[in-house]
Parts: C-alpha cells; structure tokens; sequence
C-alpha cells in the first residue's frame, strides 16, 4: 500500500519540518473525533483504506446512545413514517443479544406482547432509532438470553443489578 | 461531464439513507488522474482521451514510458487508460481529471479485475451441485458425466469443467453514485465492485445499449 509510512517519519513536533504535517493530522483526527468518540489512526498526509473508510464510518455514528449491556432493560424509540407524517413510537424490553460493533452494532430487544414473544433487532446507529434508553439494569451471566426464549411468566425476570 | 476515471477500490461499508435503510456501499479512491494523450480524427482516425493514474517511482518506468509522460507532466504514472469520446474539444493535455467531475445520484460502469481463485472445481466455478459425501459414496466433488458414449464419441465444445476461475476483467452495471468527496477523492458507490481492496478499477459514466452516451 502506497500510503503506509514507515514509523520514523510519524508525526514528530520536534523536528521543523514535520509541522505542517502534524498539524494536518491534527484536524484529521479532531473532525473524526468530533463526530464520535473513536480514534483513527492518522499517519501523514495520505489516509489509508482503513482510515478512509473509518471516518465515512465514524461520520454516521451516533454521539449520544447510553452504554447498553445485555440483560438491561431499554424503552427504543422507533421512527414509523405514516404518509407524510413521521412520529416515534415505544418499544420496550429486555435486551437478550447485542451483535457485531461499529456502525453496524445491533441490539435484540424482547418482550412479551399478549402473551406472544416479540423480538426486534435494533441497528442503534440507524436513523430510524429516535432514541434509547436505559430503564433498568440486568444482572445475568451470558452475552446471549437465548434462554429467556423458553421460559414462561415469572422465570422471564431479570435480576437488576444497581451498580452500573 | 464525466470521460470517466481511474481509481483504488478501498473496501465496503454502508450507509444509511434519508428512510433509515441501511445501504451497502463501495468507497473507492479515485483520481486524481491527468489527461496524457489526446487522441483526434487527424492524427489517430479516432478521437478519445488517454488518462493516466497512480505514483509510481521513477525508476520504475522506462524510457519509452517516460517520454510518453513528459509530454503531458512531470510525475510518473503507474496505470494508463483510454476512453473513447466524441467531443474532445475544450480538453488539455495534463489537465487533470478528478472526482469532481461525478455527481451523486449518476450512474457508472465500474470494471475491474475479479478475485483470483486459481484452478477451481465444478462447485465453485459453475455452481453443480456435489454428491453425496457418506454413505458409500466416492462421488463427492467429481463432474459426473461429460457427455454420451460411442455417439457422438467426443465431448461437446463449452462443456463446463473445471479450471482457472477468476482474475479477468469484468464490469458491474449501472452503480448509482451516493456521495462524491472531492477533498479525499472519494466515490461512495452503491453496491459491491470487482476484485479486492486495492484492486485497480475503472470508472464510466453508465452507458445503455440503445441510449446515447451523455458526454
């Protein structure tokens, strides 16, 4: 790759000629930092493949969603567009997987809804996601809930946890 | 008006549209390119733009090469393409051609190299489907029959066996064109490109059978 650079001449504030290159680097990193709160690697000048697709990536990543563990239980926002109008509804439920990271991070909320089990998958950083929030902390001992799928009535509870 | 140009392919991601649906998209490094050669009815029967891409050093390249470059610039080029046009008027030699020149919402023609798979077998190459893997079987990624016996006595022309797959130039259709970042040289195209990252691809504007060019 034409664009990675050997680590002698990384940005070094110390030597004169390396300044206008860190502070290219600099803005680099701040327009990336601005928009979300992960870092990308910046060499000088020229971006690599990686970086350039990071920061078309971090441009579209969401600032504001809370820390959100499986176990917990999350009230979505969902955009549901009626015609013309556009209005924001309600989901709520326990959180039994949380998948892949990034842009494409989902969230697998489950609650029961008359008696039926309903599941959604949630891209949290898709515009679709109004909002989401943290109702209730979960205390379990798996990345996965899939066991919740076959209980009933009380054994769906979640233990809450209160230190997080 | 976009002649086309050349590019890296950088790798996918996916982006989100106004509804919220979630788009897969190829972001591609193209340009900047400089315009080499010029090609006219007088001097070459044809007219058609010559575009040249990429560092090279310039040890790299020879002299013959190297004379071809001067003419339009100083830097060496590693890729060299030519696209055909009608109109060449208004074009100059060493101009350059960038990401510029393309508009969201466009639709291109993006050709390429596709991954090489060496030589491969029926499965991979033609899709058959594959026998049975137990049960006694001893058929299991094997062609099966290529053909009747005595008559006519030899396999068809085109019958589909296996062999080299990959690795030879195709071109995927009418991409629709979502962003253009002129300051990174950036195309953001809808759906998936030849080869791998960092693959050599050409751009063109969409060009249907039976719909005029728009250059």
């Amino acid at each position: 790759m034409a664009t990675e650079i050997d680590p002698s001449t990384e940005v070094d504030p110390q030597t004169p000629d390396a300044e206008p290159q860190s502070v290219e680097a600099e803005t680099a990193t701040e327009t990336v930092m601005a928009t979300a709160a992960t870092t990308v690697k910046v060499t000088t000048g020229k971006l690599s493949a990686r970086a350039l697709i990071d920061e078309f990536e971090a441009a579209q990543l969401k600032s504001d969603l809370p820390e959100i563990y499986v176990g917990d239980t999350v009230k979505v926002g969902v955009r549901i567009r009626e015609g013309n109008k556009e209005r924001v509804q309600p989901y709520e439920g326990v959180v039994i997987a949380k998948r892949h990271g990034g842009l494409n991070q989902t969230i697998t909320v489950r609650r029961i809804f008359q008696g039926i089990g309903v599941e959604r998958v949630f891209m949290l950083h898709s515009p679709q996601v109004a909002s989401v929030k943290v109702e209730r902390r979960g205390k379990v001992r798996r990345a996965k809930l899939f066991y919740l799928r076959d209980r009933v009535g009380k054994a769906t509870r979640v233990k809450q946890r209160f230190d997080r | 008006m976009s002649i086309g140009i050349l590019g890296k392919k950088l790798g996918m991601s996916q982006f989100f549209d106004e509804e919220g649906k979630s788009i897969p998209v190829t972001l591609i490094e193209a340009g900047p390119c400089r315009i080499t050669q010029i090609k006219s009815e007088a001097t070459d029967g044809y007219t058609a733009v010559q575009l040249g891409f990429g560092d090279i050093r310039e040890k790299l390249v020879n002299k013959p090469a190297k004379g071809h470059l001067a003419k339009s610039g100083e830097a060496p080029l590693r890729h060299l393409k030519e696209y055909r046009l009608e109109a060449i008027d208004g074009l100059e030699l060493g101009a350059p051609v960038t990401v510029g020149d393309f508009s969201p919402g466009q639709k291109v023609d993006v050709s390429g190299d596709t991954i090489g798979r060496g030589f491969s077998g029926l499965q991979k190459r033609h899709g058959f489907s594959r026998g049975p893997m137990s049960h006694g079987s001893k058929n299991h990624r094997e062609p099966g029959s290529i053909g009747a016996g005595t008559t006519p006595g030899r396999v068809y022309p085109g019958k589909r066996m296996a062999g080299r797959y990959g690795g030879k130039q195709i071109t995927t259709r009418g991409l629709t064109i979502l962003k253009v970042d002129a300051e990174r040289n950036l195309l953001v195209v809808k759906g998936s490109v030849p080869g791998k990252p960092g693959a050599l691809l050409d751009i063109r504007p969409a060009r249907r059978v039976g719909v005029p060019a728009a250059n």
